[in-house]
């Protein structure tokens, strides 16, 4: 591990504080800084920074005065310290140099970033002729914007277009126009109005008319400049009878302040197209005594617009201090199908309250929710979830099934399933249970010669099964280790 | 691979003075034992004297606490071991009731702890078709089918397929010495010759020693033991034969009961 520049005394305990965490370190990677706070000069910095069109400056001036009138919602069960939105930077930049053509450009002190993580760069693989390697298209988010786009080539050979937002507003104006907002609207919610305002970057994925995208289209998103909020945007439009998936995966560095991130993804399947959406979230959680760590705060939604069509969100989330999030599909299309699988933990004082919302307004759709949460230490999870069957949706079904895994005593797991139902025809199953690793477990696993930690991560991963199992090979082996590392110390 | 010393007629296992406590009440209050290589041991006794509490204690189970006496295995001293590297070290612990782990395949679980074993022993880990050949002879052997072995570990398994998963573990794990904590109860007569002579070929070898906790003969029908113990108020009361086992069989443990 390389030194970090510690820059005063302050910064200096607080890195030894949370020296423990793996991913605690930081980069030294000059950064180009919006001014401090929120303001409307702030939302034109960002957009000039960005060659926007106006339209697009303002939109997100609508958006910023929109908030201004909003309030922060405090329906969840989650404890948010206050956020002072003007103590801290909307966007950060590693300095251009120009346009990358491959990732040898890129500037090495980023490269090591990712290699520090133990990120599998797929493509080092593909670019290194390794025979088999699965291709795998990385657009790196570092910060606030995509350093490097590869395998554009082979995509557009394919017709799908794989940029970072800003791109794709200058490059596809009417597909982005017409999406944008669309899916998750302006006035959504507090947290979703602020991203429309700042978003600093994100990724745009189109896949054609029935195009099976090559290759798995793959994000990293890190956040690493002190003080910044990250405002990521996704949009993915899957075109009819089109199939992609897409992996997203974060880490952060230690931080002692807490870090706001307030994505917005939105997705959206025509006619017999589906998007797999999968997600490996380990945002710094805070230290063994709740100091720092991410706020999490994303909104992501899927629109299955097309009859047939099909969206599935997986996540993995370990990570940051506090966890909002509702990964959702509205089923508008037909015998459209939505389906959420979630494993989410916590170990010491995070607070993780998630879960989905399928929306069956289509005729005969179908979802499936899983939820698997695991609390450990003194952390809270709450499984928040929302099945509504329109008047006009005949044949619906859903299964809904929610565990409870606890470590320790001390330790609280919640489920609030909200099921509203205006059509008789509709089938709806819920099942939940709560149970602690017991004892036994443990003892029997470790009499078979697996040390304690070993023994915990075994038995979480064999409670999480059904979702890790929907995860691609590569994440499935990271999001397994990810599980126990985040659970050490939790026990004994 | 590293040549094992010849251990037979070593001592194996030495319990002397052995007193340990469940919840600060005390259960073995003075227990000594030798096992030497090549052995195999039976402790019977009635309900409540201490039989499995012993085995939990040998194999380091939390909540099993050791407030005086020593025991040695192998020469190194057991009680300073954690659980895993009492397991690394060559001890087995069949367990009466199995513990079922939801979610985890018995390949899964038994790939993982045997090369956790390994790896505490400084040997390579076993490759997944190396593993996975090893686990198929050890099924075939027990007379489990393999799609068994690919089920959760013990997760809707009856009493007798528990027991004989334990078999096939311990054929799997390959231990030095195993305790097998009434690995007979809850076995249909067909079963308990299964298991009984899944005992004889993995554990009737020169270097190996087997401690049998029973409450009944019936085991020792198909495991002949070389001696037999009565456990009785947390200590040994009396050691003899096999000629011992059928003698309790007949007249109970009403008499020694201390």
């Amino acid at each position: 591990m390389t030194d970090t520049p510690i820059k005063d005394q302050a910064a200096h305990d607080a890195a030894a504080r949370v020296a423990d965490y793996e991913h605690g370190w930081s980069a030294d990677i000059e950064t180009d800084f919006a001014p401090k706070g929120l303001s409307e000069e702030t939302v034109r910095f960002i957009s000039a920074k960005k060659n926007e069109p106006d339209w697009m400056l303002d939109w997100r001036l609508k958006a910023f005065r929109m908030w201004q009138t909003m309030e922060s919602p405090d329906w969840a069960k989650l404890n948010v310290p206050p956020i002072d939105y003007q103590d801290a930077y909307y966007y950060a930049a590693p300095k251009a140099k120009k346009t990358l053509e491959s990732l040898d450009e890129v500037d090495p002190e980023i490269l090591r970033v990712y290699e520090k993580l133990g990120i599998p760069i797929e493509e080092q693989k593909v670019l290194a002729g390794v025979e088999g390697a699965r291709k795998v298209a990385v657009d790196a988010v570092f910060d606030s914007v995509s350093v490097a786009t590869t395998f554009r080539e082979e995509l557009k050979k394919a017709g799908v277009i794989f940029l970072s937002i800003s791109e794709a507003i200058r490059e596809y104006p009417e597909l982005v126009k017409k999406w944008l907002g669309r899916i998750v609207p302006m006035r959504d919610n507090y947290f979703a109005t602020l991203n429309c305002a700042v978003f600093s970057d994100g990724t745009f994925v189109y896949i054609p008319e029935g195009v099976r995208c090559p290759m798995e289209l793959s994000t990293y998103f890190r956040i690493n400049a002190e003080n910044t909020g990250q405002f990521e945007r996704t949009l993915i439009i899957a075109d009819k009878g089109s199939y992609v998936s897409y992996l997203e995966g974060c880490t952060a560095p230690m931080r002692d302040e807490n870090q706001l991130h307030a994505a917005v993804v939105e997705l959206v399947a025509m006619d017999d197209a589906e998007i797999k959406y999968s997600t490996v979230q380990n945002w710094y959680p805070g230290n063994s005594e709740g100091l720092g760590g991410i706020y999490n705060f994303v909104t992501k939604r899927a629109l299955c617009q097309g009859n047939r069509s099909k969206v599935s969100w997986t996540q993995v989330e370990t990570g940051s201090a506090i966890t909002w999030k509702y990964p959702s599909c509205v089923l508008n299309g037909d015998d459209s199908v939505g389906e959420f699988y979630s494993v989410a933990v916590t170990n010491n004082y995070q607070q993780a309250d998630t879960g989905t919302k399928m929306i069956h307004n289509g005729k005969r759709t179908r979802s499936t929710i899983v939820s698997k949460g695991i609390t450990a230490g003194k952390s809270n999870g709450t499984y928040r979830g929302l099945v509504r069957v329109a008047a006009q949706a005949d044949g619906v079904r859903n299964f809904t099934q929610c565990d409870s895994l606890l470590l320790g005593d001390q330790c609280g797991a919640h489920t609030v399933p909200y099921i509203e139902v205006k059509n008789p025809s509709a089938q709806i199953e819920h099942e939940a249970t709560t149970s602690k690793i017991s004892d036994d477990q443990l003892f029997y696993a470790m009499q078979r010669g697996l040390g304690q930690e070993e023994a915990v991560a075994l038995i979480v991963n064999g409670f999480a099964k059904e979702v890790l199992q929907q995860l691609p090979m590569e994440f499935a082996v990271e999001a397994q280790k990810l599980l126990g590392i985040s659970l050490e110390g939790s026990v004994g | 691979m590293i040549s094992t010393p010849a251990l037979q007629d070593l001592t194996m296992l030495s319990i002397t003075n052995l007193h340990a406590n469940v919840a600060d009440k005390p259960i073995l209050k003075g227990l000594s034992l030798s096992i030497n290589a090549g052995e195999i041991h039976a402790i019977m006794g009635p309900n409540g004297a201490g039989k499995s509490t012993l085995g939990y204690t040998l194999a380091g189970r939390p909540g099993y606490d050791v407030t005086d006496g020593s025991v040695t295995f192998l020469g190194e001293d057991l009680l300073a071991l954690a659980p895993h590297e009492r397991a690394a070290a060559g001890l087995f612990l069949g367990f009466q009731y199995p513990v079922e782990i939801p979610g985890v395949s018995n390949v899964q679980f038994l790939r993982e702890s045997l090369n956790a074993q390994r790896k505490l022993r400084g040997h390579d880990p076993l490759s997944g078709a190396d593993f996975l050949k090893l686990a198929r002879a050890q099924a075939d052997a027990m007379g489990m089918d393999m799609d068994m072995l690919k089920r959760p570990v013990n997760v809707g398994f009856s009493g007798g397929e528990k027991k004989r998963n334990e078999m096939v573990q311990m054929g799997i794990i390959d231990p030095k010495l195993a305790i097998l904590d009434e690995t007979d109860s809850g076995l249909d007569i067909d079963a308990l010759r299964v298991v009984g002579d899944g005992i004889n070929r993995i554990m009737r070898k020169p270097d190996k020693a087997v401690l049998l906790i029973t409450h009944y003969q019936r085991l020792l029908d198909y495991v002949q033991p070389d001696f037999v113990h009565v456990l009785a108020g947390g200590r040994i009361v009396r050691s003899g034969g096999p000629e011992l086992a059928l003698e309790l069989e007949r007249e109970g443990y009403k008499d020694l009961a201390a």
